[in-house]
């Protein structure tokens, strides 16, 4: 495996989409290329701090009026 | 590696007999699905549109289409992609209408390889939660996501912050699944990229 073909396999990687095999491919490569193990890190980590990031909050007041305007749009097509 | 699950074991999704209730013109059953997903809809609608009117204004469209509609959807998907699609085809739409002489689509701006090969290499260190207090990480990520092309930022979205599968998002966006993963990865990368500005392991004697 070269450092191109991890790349193509980065998202896969990280979506546990990978057999065995290939796995232990990325693993032997990011062993011997600092490059490579960078890139695998920090994709890990920037999927992870969106994930665990809410940023646009829907406070209760903003979720109340859009609920009764959705239900109010609703309710005058019936 | 989780289980891919077969049709055939899949359990009936609650969603279901509540859509069957509200077809029947049980309005409380449809209230409940309001209620379930009003939340993520606003959420996809603001992250596609990055203005917080437009995503009021497309949450209520996209849940009155969906009552309009209710006859026409044939359970063939999850209710929930169903009205994630109809979301995000009135957020284009409202983005369309906002930058008249420019096309917008969930096409744009994908054919280039700009940012998805990576140039950084630095490791981050320490991490960005521990680099930034939260308001400033929100900053900095909402800053970062709203600089991907509308069709980067979308698979994005919908993948890891709404954490949809990649054959729920392809269907929530009309793509194939291999096109929501080169997508998905070029997001990714570009995502990575933009963030090692802030996030990258300083080098010693190198300014802050």
């Amino acid at each position: 495996m070269n450092c191109t073909d991890l790349l193509s396999h980065l998202s896969d990687y990280f979506d546990e989409q990978l057999t065995t095999e290939l796995r232990e491919e990325i693993s032997v490569h990011t062993a011997g290329c600092q490059h490579c193990r960078v890139v695998l890190n920090t994709t890990h980590q920037t999927i992870e701090v969106y994930k665990g990031a809410e940023l646009y909050e829907v406070s209760p007041q903003l979720r109340e009026r859009l609920h009764n305007a959705i239900m109010a749009k609703c309710l005058a097509k019936k | 590696m989780p289980a891919i699950q077969s049709p055939a074991t899949e359990e009936i999704h609650p969603d279901v007999a509540l859509v069957a209730r509200a077809k029947s013109g049980d309005t409380a059953a449809f209230e409940q699905l309001v209620r379930q997903y009003e939340r993520q809809i606003f959420r996809v609608a603001q992250h596609i549109t990055q203005n917080r009117e437009d995503a009021e204004d497309i949450t209520q469209d996209a849940f009155l289409k969906a009552y309009e509609k209710l006859d026409q959807f044939q359970g063939n998907s999850k209710f929930s992609t169903w009205l994630v699609r109809i979301a995000v085809n009135e957020s284009l739409m409202r983005l369309r209408k906002r930058k008249t002489s420019k096309t917008v689509s969930i096409d744009q701006d994908v054919e280039t390889d700009e940012g998805s090969i990576p140039r950084d290499f630095a490791e981050w260190r320490p991490n960005p939660e521990q680099l930034y207090n939260q308001s400033e990480l929100g900053d900095i990520l909402r800053k970062t996501i709203q600089g991907l092309p509308p069709g980067f930022r979308t698979v994005f979205t919908l993948r890891d912050i709404e954490n949809l599968s990649t054959e729920e998002t392809a269907e929530a966006l009309g793509l194939s699944v291999p096109a929501v993963k080169s997508r998905l990865l070029r997001a990714r990368l570009q995502l990575r990229e933009r963030l090692s500005r802030y996030f990258r392991q300083k080098q010693e004697g190198q300014p802050a």
